[in-house]
């Protein structure tokens, strides 16, 4: 994450030579999956079928908190049609000792009692069993055949409840992590996280102005449109087989291999077209499941969520709490920011509040910084990754406050943002310095753009937000070969969530200086390819293209080898342009692709360059919204005017799916500011388990959102590339919620902007003027 | 029960058996191997499934098999001419109006059924049209952009029966 580089991956070697020869890196050619795409023949988690195969489905807690006294499957497995059940009984024990790799999550204990319960159930929707029949009428009948004696236990979903000393406790033994002494009693606090930079007591005295405010935002889904999915076959001889769609088919092979205690050669894991992830298919729920039922029964076993069980036992991202206090001079430079962020875990630890309080402040020079992270237990699902996680919320409370400052000294809101931006060199309160960011440029194109001098009218504001994410690069692996005819197959292991293939040939097309359309992507299964780490961390194109980009230099070198070889000259005699090697001497002496292709035999053998690397120096990405709203003073409504996005993305490999990266999460972070929420009853049952309810923004409900791409090379990568896919979901937050401050002449700091709370704001804000 | 149900599918005569609570989605996906047609939500909330059935747009999964008895369903694989594209995917393509992709192949029936009632929508009629159909991953705007692109020479193939925008 913050990361300085341990070792420099051989970037430096190929970087300056390599960069844009072909010309295909920057143009926006059609993607090579597009066409399985359009026309219905790609295959995503649920499109597959083996013969034999068995439906397994998953029998879930009703209770939101409960002790299990008695599993009783004796009368379901008595069902004809019914061919195994298994509950926690049937998962090896993890100790505490080996639950985590160095400390580092995720915590293959609790991920083990979060498949399947042990003991106690923490959520509704928590898994007790799992069932596997010859059809799903038969497993649906067999669900209602299990019986459960439940000890039911007071529950507790809010946050701020759940930190009470008096609130029910998810977890007796529970012991707050990063408190010393420790404390004595359990308590929901799962851990303590403090980050302190400079002396925030000596800034806040230095203070003309110092604004405090209390933030809440309510958890919300990652909402990908396809369910978790997946097919398990496992051999005789332990042999197993997965299909599914997830953000990493290393990923699921490693936890799966981990939860039940199998060599990890014994999983080969075949990754599907994914219908989205944004975070949330970054870890497993039904593999280890299928695997168990196929071990079971012998025959393969498919396993498919309903939408009501994604919404109960899988995501979200935590709800949270924030209480900081910002601290200006007159002239507008903040010199100090302190605060606590409490954001919900879920039924086990975990939740991203320590990049919340990494990222809140991270777009601003500020000296003085103490932020406090709470991670609490409550009894919802365990909240996973969900873009750019623990940022947006953090940032709406940063943005808010920023936008409450430039308000009491009556300055432009993106003024005050410059004033504070930071810059190359600027010391981060999480730890680095800044280089080669590009944070300043977006306010300045923001200053520039039309948008915002546009005028507005009765009931409108404008909003402005800015946005920082780390962005990450890690092990990344990526092959290339030469297929006898000279045509080219780029393989990687890095499922393609959102138009990947396509960067990863063009920027392959630029350094062998051929053309696109030479050029095949294929994701292939983790027996084909060196491990890669999953697709997230907007890391793909930065990561795996570097690997894709270094594979490419290291097969021009081969194939120079090969030419003098064939040539018999020494390999300095000949060079390498536009797809052909030449012969220096004479340079109308030249091979293509298929030629060298058809000399492979004699020169040493198929031709094939596999490169792993572990990729760092990955470039940081910043974002600046302007936002413009109407409210209804009648119902309350939003309705979202005008949009405009603008982004340091580095170098856009193909521009047309970074304007979607940049547009998708605008309108998820435009989704979590106005409408999505989780409601419950009071026996903490899920209300809204379904998009009718839960409901993410449609068509109708948002304009085109407008983007602007700005291109600070980051100097680490062949061709410039900074991630881009996480950074656009953290200023929409911020952006409408002050552009609705601006319309209604009041600030809203609960998220959602429901039209109830909007209404009742307006009403609030009459009364004062009266 | 099982049931025996003759329909046209993709203009094609066939014969399937299903058991009288199947909904259309799953007898496209399982008895006919159609998986082109997406299980989103099982609801009728996210489009994912759409089809067009004598015509109609509908959500497969809210159809029961055996109400399709003689009827015509066009599924996403049914839109492309061998390998000619339909206008409608052409466009998806062009404007990058897909990331992961599960939303589609039923946002592509959506908009033929569209074009199909109005063949020159504006951008308001279209956001409406297509509000039945989640996506996740695009923000809509390059999906509600290639619908445009695609409307005039949607259109301009109907007028010409020679051209290869549409056969039904």
């Amino acid at each position: 994450m913050n990361e300085e580089p341990t070792h420099y991956a051989d970037v430096a070697e190929i970087a300056p030579n390599n960069v844009v020869v072909g010309g295909v890196v920057g143009t926006r050619p059609v993607r090579p999956d597009g066409i399985d795409k359009v026309t219905g023949k790609s295959r995503f988690g649920a499109d597959i079928q083996l013969p034999g195969t068995l439906t397994g489905v998953v029998f879930r807690s009703p209770h939101a908190h409960a002790r299990l006294l008695k599993v009783d499957i004796s009368a379901a497995l008595a069902l004809p049609g019914v061919k195994a059940i298994i509950t926690s009984d049937d998962l090896p024990e993890i100790t505490e000792e080996l639950a985590m790799d160095k400390g580092q999550s995720p915590d293959f204990r609790d991920m083990s009692a979060n498949i399947l319960a042990r003991e106690k159930v923490l959520y509704e929707g928590h898994a007790i069993a799992a069932i596997a029949a010859i059809d799903n009428m038969t497993a649906q009948q067999a669900l209602s055949l299990i019986e459960v004696d439940y000890a039911v236990l007071p529950h507790v979903i809010d946050l701020q409840q759940a930190m009470e000393p008096d609130a029910p406790l998810l977890n007796e033994h529970n012991i707050t992590k990063g408190i010393k002494p420790a404390p004595k009693k359990p308590s929901n606090i799962a851990s303590r996280y403090e980050q302190v930079h400079g002396d925030v007591a000596a800034g806040f005295a230095e203070a003309d102005i110092i604004i405090t405010e209390e933030f809440t935002t309510q958890p919300v889904h990652q909402a990908y449109i396809e369910p978790h999915a997946c097919l398990a076959r496992v051999s005789p001889s332990g042999k197993t087989d997965i299909w599914c769609s997830s953000q990493g088919q290393f990923m699921v092979q490693a936890y799966c291999a981990r939860l039940l205690q199998m060599p990890i050669a014994d999983i080969r894991v075949f990754p599907m077209e994914i219908g989205g992830g944004f975070g949330g298919k970054t870890t497993v729920y039904l593999e280890p499941l299928a695997v168990l039922l196929s071990q079971k029964t012998g025959s393969p076993v498919r396993m498919e969520m309903t939408r009501a069980e994604v919404f109960k036992a899988t995501g979200p991202t935590s709800g949270s709490y924030m209480s900081i206090k910002i601290g200006a001079r007159q002239d507008g430079t903040v010199v100090a920011v302190e605060g606590v962020l409490c954001y919900q875990a879920g039924a086990f630890p975990g939740s991203p509040v320590r990049l919340g309080c990494m990222t809140a402040f991270a777009p601003y020079n500020i000296p003085n910084v103490k932020l406090i992270g709470y991670d609490v237990l409550v009894n919802r699902p365990k909240s996973a990754a969900y873009r750019a996680p623990g940022a947006p919320m953090a940032s709406f409370a940063a943005e808010s406050l920023m936008d409450m400052l430039a308000q009491r000294l009556d300055m432009d809101p993106l003024a005050l943002r410059l004033l504070n931006a930071a810059d190359n060199g600027t010391q981060t309160a999480y730890g680095v310095k800044f280089k080669h960011i590009g944070y300043r440029q977006t306010l300045e194109a923001a200053r520039q753009h039309p948008h915002y001098s546009a005028p507005l009218g009765a009931n409108q504001g404008r909003g402005v937000a800015s946005g920082f994410w780390f962005n990450i690069g890690g092990q990344s692996s990526a092959a290339i070969r030469i297929n006898d005819d000279g045509s080219v197959l780029v393989t990687t292991g890095n499922p393609d969530i959102g138009g990947s293939r396509a960067s990863m040939a063009m920027m392959a097309a630029d350094v062998l200086g051929i053309a696109y359309e030479q050029i095949q992507v294929e994701i292939v299964d983790t027996g084909s390819i060196a491990n890669s780490d999953l697709t997230g961390g907007s890391r793909v194109t930065f990561a795996v293209g570097m690997a894709v980009s270094q594979a490419a230099a290291t097969l021009v070198e081969e194939l120079k080898r090969r030419a003098a070889l064939w040539w018999q000259v020494d390999p300095d005699q000949v060079s390498w342009s536009a797809g052909t090697v030449v012969l220096n001497s004479s340079p109308a002496k030249r091979m293509s692709l298929a030629e060298l292709a058809q000399h492979s035999a004699a020169t040493g053998g198929p031709i094939t360059v596999e490169t792993a690397i572990n990729a760092q120096g990955a470039g940081p990405g910043f974002a600046t919204h302007i936002c413009d709203v109407e409210l209804d003073p009648e119902t309350g409504r939003v309705t979202i005017l005008r949009y405009t996005a603008i982004q340091d993305v580095g170098k856009a490999i193909h521009p047309a799916y970074v304007e979607g990266q940049m547009q998708g999460g605008a309108v998820q972070g435009i989704g979590w500011a106005l409408n999505e929420a989780y409601l419950y009853d009071e026996n903490g049952r899920l209300l809204n388990p379904g998009f009718l309810d839960y409901r993410i923004p449609v068509a109708s409900d948002v304009p085109m959102i407008d983007t602007v791409l700005v291109e600070v090379p980051n100097p680490r990568h062949p061709f410039g590339v900074k991630g881009v896919g996480e950074v656009p979901i953290v200023p929409p937050l911020g952006a409408v919620a002050n552009a609705v401050a601006r319309a209604a002449g009041t600030r809203l700091c609960e998220l959602p902007l429901s039209p109830p709370a909007i209404h009742k704001a307006l009403k609030r804000a009459a009364r004062r003027r009266r | 029960m099982k049931k025996r149900v003759q329909s046209v599918v993709n203009g094609q005569a066939l014969e399937f058996e299903c058991e009288t609570s199947d909904t259309l989605l799953q007898v496209l996906r399982q008895n006919l191997q159609l998986t082109g047609t997406k299980l989103g939500c099982g609801t009728g909330d996210c489009g994912a499934c759409s089809v067009i059935l004598d015509g109609e747009l509908v959500c497969a999964c809210l159809v029961l098999a055996v109400e399709c008895e003689r009827a015509d369903i066009r599924t996403v694989e049914g839109l492309a001419t061998g390998t000619t594209l339909h206008l409608l995917q052409q466009a998806f393509l062009d404007n990058a109006a897909l990331q992961c992709g599960i939303c589609t192949p039923g946002l592509l029936m959506a908009s033929k059924a569209l074009l199909d009632k109005y063949p020159d929508p504006d951008e308001t009629q279209v956001r409406y049209w297509i509000a039945g159909n989640l996506c996740r991953c695009t923000g809509y705007d390059k999906i509600v952009r290639a619908i445009m692109d695609a409307a005039p020479k949607y259109a301009l193939a109907q007028a010409l029966p020679t051209e290869t925008g549409d056969r039904s």
